[in-house]
């Protein structure tokens, strides 16, 4: 069972449309067909290896597919021109997992930085604008100091910041939570919830923390081996009798990974 | 056998594979130099000063040096060669033409390759590890534009200066040298030097430099492009850059010289 469509009363902000792709000859993504409505807050979950990070390069536009079309805020990402495509991005916001900020570049002018390349306004509006932000996510007073002397939670919310100071439509965040103690990860989790009410963006999370993921999914889509399992609200995922989403739930280990012939075979080298 | 030729054949592939790539890569960044500002993405004149501080400027004190203790090393070859025909004294046509048209260029281009070559593959590669090329790319801000252009353009306008000053530097050292050994005056050996040379002479150098200075960019930058799996794979790349660099600056010498010299 792969699941009903879920329906948005407006038109999506994300629509993946039988999505293909491989890493050589491994098919990474097999016909994902998702959906995000606007001012929703999307969380797609896997496990390692299921190819959420791969999904969300391609939703970046920083893989081509194979097969299948992706269309962004309605414009397919894969054939507009390079215009377009560079208009489109200023509406959208990443936050990467490690952060990805500019080592060279203070915290501030990290922030600063998509102004600085989108806009012609004047260093002391940047400088304002970026203190905002920096407001928002609890780091004001910080601008001034590099990535390399923040801790990971606070590098986090820099990238946050960085993430939404041109006011993006769209925000992706990935794995939010990797890396950071419990409370941290708490209060990543409440700022992700206060921008979506405050700022009306729509925003996909990718992320492996169960806990994390049902504290602020709107909707949640499930991805194993590289195929759409099911999509959902909160209480459907968790209501579901699909076995494979309630062994990821309940963190149980799969099958195959209990079959002992086959783990001794691998371990020893022979094909049972 | 069959592994050891597969393997040639692969090499071979890649290679020339990474020569498609290093053309694109030079055409697109000097699209980005000549025409980013129509696109709305200029090249940043601040990058390229930065730049230009980074492979130019700090690099002059090591040129002048090398350069140096390298005019008095051909001088003293020189005359040590010519002493056998008394001919001491046509040491300075040698120093002249050599330096001017190959070692000046030369040992700029070592020595910018192995300062800049790694630098330039280490910074890159470092970005592309941590995601921070990924982090330009979904900005839409082009990292070719925004990295590889200024590096080209700053390389492309100081390699030349370093060569001119290579230049005087061996001359000085190699006319110093005379000065002892021949019981000329310093301004005589210019005098006659500078009565030797023509402007080609100089040019032959320079056009080298040039040459030399798109190769470490480009080199150095899809190096860095190519980064992946930890420190060690940033190691790899920057090792693989300088030794990459040194030599494409040694193999491009010599075509120019088999053709400029006919």
């Amino acid at each position: 069972m792969t699941d009903v469509a879920f329906n948005c009363d407006q038109p999506p902000v994300i629509d993946v449309n039988g999505l293909v792709t491989y890493y050589g000859e491994r098919r990474i993504l097999d016909d994902v067909s998702m959906q995000v409505c606007p001012g929703e807050i999307r969380v797609i979950m896997g496990g390692s290896g299921s190819g959420k990070s791969t999904l969300l390069r391609h939703l970046l536009g920083l893989n081509q597919p194979v097969g299948g079309e992706i269309r962004l805020l309605g414009k397919n990402i894969n054939t507009i021109n390079s215009a377009e495509m560079y208009a489109l991005r200023k509406q959208i916001g990443v936050s990467f997992q490690g952060g990805a900020l500019f080592n060279s570049m203070t915290v501030g002018e990290n922030v600063a930085f998509p102004l600085r390349e989108h806009t012609n306004l004047d260093d002391n509006t940047m400088r304002i604008m970026s203190r905002m932000k920096l407001e928002v996510v609890n780091l004001a007073g910080f601008e001034d100091l590099y990535p390399a002397e923040l801790s990971g939670g606070m590098i986090k919310r820099a990238a946050l910041a960085r993430a939404i100071v041109m006011d993006p439509k769209l925000l992706f965040f990935d794995e939010p939570s990797a890396g950071l103690d419990p409370v941290v990860s708490a209060e990543l989790d409440d700022l992700i919830l206060m921008l979506r009410d405050t700022m009306n963006i729509s925003i996909v999370v990718v992320t492996h923390e169960l806990d994390s993921a049902f504290k602020i999914a709107d909707s949640i889509t499930i991805l194993d081996k590289g195929k759409i399992l099911m999509t959902g609200s909160k209480e459907a995922v968790r209501a579901t009798d699909n076995e494979r989403v309630q062994a990821l739930l309940n963190r149980r280990v799969s099958e195959e990974e209990q079959d002992h012939d086959a783990y001794l075979a691998r371990l020893t080298g022979k094909a049972s | 056998m069959r592994s050891a030729t597969e393997q040639l054949g692969k090499r071979l592939i890649n290679g020339v594979e990474e020569f498609g790539y290093g053309s694109l890569l030079l055409l697109e960044s000097l699209y980005w130099i000549l025409l980013g500002r129509r696109r709305n993405q200029a090249v940043r004149f601040s990058a390229v000063v930065n730049e230009m501080m980074a492979v130019g400027v700090l690099a002059i004190p090591v040129v002048v040096i090398l350069s140096f203790a390298n005019g008095v090393m051909m001088a003293l070859q020189g005359i040590y060669t010519l002493q056998d025909f008394g001919a001491e004294s046509q040491v300075i046509p040698g120093l002249a033409y050599s330096i001017t048209r190959e070692f000046g260029a030369l040992i700029v281009g070592i020595v910018v390759a192995g300062r800049s070559g790694s630098a330039i593959a280490a910074r890159i590669g470092a970005m592309q590890m941590s995601q921070e090329i990924d982090a330009l790319r979904v900005m839409g801000v082009n990292p070719v534009r925004y990295l590889v252009s200024p590096i080209l353009l700053a390389m492309i306008f100081m390699m030349p200066m370093l060569t001119i000053l290579a230049d005087f530097m061996a001359l000085s050292g190699g006319g110093l040298l005379c000065t002892f050994k021949l019981h000329m005056s310093f301004g005589s050996f210019w005098e006659s030097t500078l009565s030797l040379l023509a402007v080609s002479d100089i040019m032959q150098g320079i056009i080298k430099s040039v040459v030399f200075a798109s190769l470490i960019a480009l080199v150095g930058c899809i190096n860095g492009f190519s980064a992946s799996g930890g420190a060690d794979g940033l190691g790899r790349v920057t090792t693989r850059s300088v030794v990459l660099c040194i030599a494409a600056i040694v193999i491009a010498d010599m075509i120019f010289t088999f053709f400029l010299s006919r």
